[in-house]
């Protein structure tokens, strides 16, 4: 963009002030409160981008493309629970509430998701009945907040996802703005309606992973131990956390590192607090392996999934599935480049739309707007959403079935070599070309 | 995290049943710490100007009659020692510097666990129930006891990481919680010239006590000054020569029970752990307040 | 009367009994016996049915639970009747931390005291302490009735919703956005109803009544320290 102002090179603009910091700096002194927005990390990170397959070859022989095969299939949740989940892709729909997605959107994702055989989770405003009508597969979110959390709800779920944080807040609780606390959401949540809703950050009656065991055993008392339970976690002290949901007795881990999506919190948690999906991999395997846990206790990853290379990578690094948020409501019609004049009309542009808290969504996605919410049609998002999803498995087999593999979980860190240091040394693979794997001292 | 368990005997007819009565109280609280257990036992004083030290070595068939002898010759002092397990309990004619010192230069393969006139700290990897058989718990005898049952939260599963953890004599320390200002304590606490041999928040907290404590702070002070300077969640049990204290953190997320009778006062994080001590059907139970200081000892 | 002794048989057998009551109900009265602290006990009960608990119980005693009497001749230990969504819980000795923890409705009788974050996040439960509450109590408490006959600690009702507090006693300190508020007709009669549903004796007119100033409804920068 400097470029266009830049007549004759003379201006320079600072890497340190630049133009967002001093529109930043310019904001605050106006408002005198911190900036909230939705989406993930924007910054730019080490990523999956910066690692590559290493394809077959004269040591290594592919697979063909449709008589073999190769599976996508996985069980999770086999440590504890009767009633495992069985998911005919290694690709879920991470946790977002019914608040800050409207019911379309919701209902959406639902019927995108059993259209491909995997799960749906609810976030933090408790379960709906479209929802559930509409999912096969429906994993439930337990918050520190418990909203709308109830028996009934516990017994209805497929699984049970006890949350202590996501990848962009760690140690934040749940923030839903006054404009979208409707009167459905208002009476979902107990609250007033048109308050700025303030969530807990810990767990109301329990804290610490001793504790955590007791309430596992209470939540698996509640559901008489049919079925799985979750632990997922915002991506900091993955190695120890890791360890330490296995002790407190976890059937799954989910893992969800800074790029992972909110729809509301402070621009500055979502930018300066965790660690890149990449650099939390390796640390959750490592713990699981060093406890011989590794596939006994599933691991999920998220916070960052785009393509089917993504799913790949997370897979050779040692996941047993991931889960998708921000990518499953762009697929739904999220930042659509349609709706760019709207978008330009309530400050923003399309591609670049993250006021998420403000309700406005012109896509009818992120809003409680009875009017915009119409704008998606749930069954052509469904619709939408199972492409798209059968997208992300074709690229994995593809990737896959280039490395040799007949299913997905076979790849593994050895099929993977890094483009820069910080990649290789985050997910502990050599650098192309090299043997070398930096900052190999833990 | 973990559990923490404590036993203060009023009643001295009881002292040589310390270690049944103890036994179950530990082993209670497994499912809240099945990396490690360990405990501090109080009893067996010997005379000032001597001291008892328990000693560690990985290796059970260690020769201690070695270190004795040399201890003995190099030092010119008499010494004492019996085995327990993979632990030895020495007690040398000399100051508690001197015998550590020595004994650190010596045979630095060695662990020092505790030091002072009253305390034995006996603690390993595995769990509780393996360590309290292995170590023949429910045979021991004294006046007082505390004990931890480890879940490893940010440090590894060591030995050493084990609680509870000993810094200053007859002072030990165990802990349910976990701090969040121990890193740049402990190099303060460094430079003061606590030793430390851990990675761990717990540690930290004992060399805190221990360095209060050498600077003139009563038992009182001294915790007084923690719930100033320690951040993090914490219900700490604490022993000392002549008794045990127990000190929660002003927020007070971790839990604590505290039972008294006639006889006997006992701490633990769970009521469950105190249910096979006698007469607590009838004993005035209750929870500490957070940031208040307990101490029970005696005169 | 169904009796089952935890000395001779597991949590989970007792719950399963109690939770098979909600497909077809064979008993409408249960006795426990040699509790002994421990975890989980009467969790998740879905019938009209009365549970006594001879002994002091451990953490999440009726966690969840749903039109059961149960009543703990003992102590409990941290969360009795987290979540509960209606019935009765009733405590004849003390509770722990977090008693009544996020619970939308029914009835919670503490006889003893009441520890740490008494009624935390509650959102629709009736909860009545005979003795004190200890600190944090009620913090964003969303909705229901707490009613304190003994002391209140530290913080009472920080970042409080809807609720209605009532405190006989003395409040150590108010939480962000508590304060004291006006006792009319309408709550002297709600108060003197709760007392009478906890079987308590006590005049209404000896207590005084705490709510949400409302200021932290909507965010404001000049509350900032508050968030």
């Amino acid at each position: 963009m400097s470029e266009d102002i830049n007549v004759n090179n003379s201006l320079r603009e600072s890497a340190t002030f630049d133009r967002t910091a001093m529109a930043e700096i310019r904001r605050a002194a106006e408002t005198g409160i911190y900036d909230i927005r939705g989406f993930g990390a924007k910054r730019k990170l080490p990523h999956f981008d910066d690692l590559l397959f290493l394809g077959a070859s004269m040591s290594r022989y592919p697979l063909e493309g449709y008589r073999e095969s190769c599976n996508t299939s996985v069980v999770l949740g086999t440590r504890f629970a009767k009633k495992p989940i069985e998911l005919d892709i290694p690709i879920t729909i991470a946790g977002m509430s019914f608040g800050a997605l409207s019911a379309n959107a919701k209902e959406a994702l639902g019927r995108g998701a059993s259209l491909m055989g995997t799960s749906t989770t609810t976030g933090d405003g408790g379960m709906t009945p479209e929802e559930r009508g509409q999912s096969n597969k429906l994993v439930y979110q337990y918050l520190p907040s418990r909203y709308g959390m109830n028996p009934d709800d516990l017994r209805k779920a497929d699984a049970i996802e006890i949350v202590l944080g996501q990848g962009a807040k760690p140690g934040g609780g749940g923030m839903l703005l006054g404009q979208k606390i409707t009167d459905r959401v208002a009476q979902m949540r107990t609250l007033p309606k048109g308050v700025d809703q303030r969530s807990a950050c810990r767990h109301p009656d329990w804290t610490g992973p001793d504790d955590l065991a007791i309430k596992i055993q209470e939540l698996r008392e509640i559901t008489d131990w049919q079925v799985p339970i979750y632990i997922k976690i915002g991506a900091s002290r993955t190695y120890y956390d890791v360890k330490l949901a296995v002790k407190a007795g976890a059937d799954v881990i989910v893992v969800d590192g800074m790029q992972g999506g909110t729809a509301a919190t402070q621009d500055v948690f979502i930018e300066h607090v965790g660690i890149p999906t990449l650099a939390a991999i390796p640390q959750a395997v490592q713990a699981l392996q060093e406890m011989g846990m590794h596939r006994k206790v599933q691991l999920i990853v998220s916070g960052g999934i785009r393509n089917g290379a993504d799913v790949a990578k997370c897979m050779a690094l040692g996941a047993d599935a991931v889960a998708i948020g921000t990518a499953a409501l762009v697929a739904l019609g999220c930042n659509h480049p349609k709706y760019d004049e709207e978008f330009k009309e309530i400050g923003s542009a399309a591609g670049f739309y993250d006021d998420y808290h403000e309700g406005k969504d012109p896509a009818g996605i992120s809003t409680q707007d009875p009017e915009l919410m119409q704008r998606l049609d749930p069954v052509v998002g469904g619709r939408k959403l199972a492409n798209y999803l059968n997208v992300l498995t074709l690229e994995a087999q593809t990737l896959a079935r280039a490395c040799g593999k007949n299913d997905v979980h076979n790849l593994e860190p050895e099929d993977l070599v890094a483009l820069t240091v910080e990649s290789a040394a985050m997910a502990r693979v050599p650098l192309a070309g090299s043997g070398w794997i930096p900052g190999q001292m833990f | 995290m973990c559990g923490i368990v404590g036993l203060y005997l009023k009643n001295k007819a009881l002292e040589n049943q310390l270690g049944e009565l103890f036994y179950p109280m530990l082993i209670a609280m497994t499912n809240r710490g099945p990396d490690s257990a360990g405990f501090a036992i109080y009893g067996d004083e010997v005379a000032q100007g001597t001291t008892k030290l328990t000693l560690y070595h990985r290796d059970k068939a260690y020769d201690w009659s070695v270190l004795a002898r040399s201890v003995q010759s190099d030092m010119d002092c008499g010494v004492e020692w019996f085995r327990n397990n993979k632990v030895a309990v020495f007690k040398v004619q000399l100051s508690a510097a001197k015998a550590s010192a020595y004994i650190a230069n010596k045979t630095p393969d060695v662990l020092i666990l505790s030091a002072g006139r009253s305390i034995e700290i006996l603690k390993e990897v595995g769990l509780p129930e393996k360590i309290a058989k292995d170590f023949n718990l429910s045979r021991m005898k004294g006046s007082h006891i505390i004990g931890h049952t480890r879940m490893a939260t940010e440090s590894a599963v060591t030995m050493q990481g084990s609680h509870p953890f000993s810094t200053g004599q007859d002072l030990c320390l165990v802990h349910n919680g976990s701090l969040s200002n121990h890193n740049r304590l402990r190099e303060e606490l460094k430079r003061d010239g606590v030793v430390f041999q851990t990675d761990n928040d717990s540690e930290v907290a004992a060399g805190y006590l221990t360095s209060r404590l050498q600077k003139g702070d009563s038992l009182n002070g001294a915790l007084d000054n923690a719930l100033k300077d320690l951040d993090g969640f914490f219900t700490f049990a604490i022993g000392t020569r002549n008794g045990f204290a127990v000190v929660r953190d002003p927020i007070a997320c971790k839990p604590a029970v505290l039972v008294e009778t006639d006889d006997y006062v006992a701490m633990a994080s769970e009521y469950q752990a105190l249910t096979a001590l006698p007469g607590i059907e009838n004993a005035n139970i209750w929870e500490p307040e957070p940031a208040t200081i307990y101490v029970w000892e005696r005169d | 009367m169904k009796t089952i002794s935890l000395a001779t048989q597991t949590v989970r057998e007792l719950n399963q009994a109690l939770h098979a009551q909600a497909i077809e109900c064979t008993e409408r009265e249960w006795q426990v016996l040699a509790p002994k602290g421990e975890h989980n006990i009467a969790c998740g009960i879905d019938q009209n049915i009365a549970v006594d608990v001879k002994g002091h119980a451990g953490y999440f005693c009726a966690g969840m639970n749903k039109k059961a009497h149960v009543t703990i001749h003992g102590n409990v230990g941290q969360g009795v009747a987290e979540n509960m969504m209606s019935g009765t819980v009733r405590v004849k000795e003390n509770a722990s931390q977090a008693a009544g923890a996020t619970a939308h409705g029914g009835l919670l009788v503490i006889e003893g005291n009441a520890g740490a974050r008494c009624g935390i996040s509650m959102k629709g439960v009736d909860i009545v302490v005979k003795g004190d509450v200890g600190h944090m109590s009620c913090f964003m408490g969303q909705a229901g009735n707490l009613v304190v006959c003994g002391d209140a600690g530290d913080a009472l009702g920080d970042s409080l919703y809807e609720v209605h507090i009532y405190v006989k006693g003395k409040v150590k300190s108010l939480g962000a956005d508590c304060v004291e508020k006006e006792m009319r007709d309408e709550h002297f009669q709600a108060l003197s109803d709760l007392l009478n549903r906890a079987g308590i004796d006590e005049d209404p007119g000896a207590f005084k009544r705490y709510g949400s100033a409302r200021e932290l409804y909507n965010f404001n920068v000049d509350n900032a320290s508050a968030y």
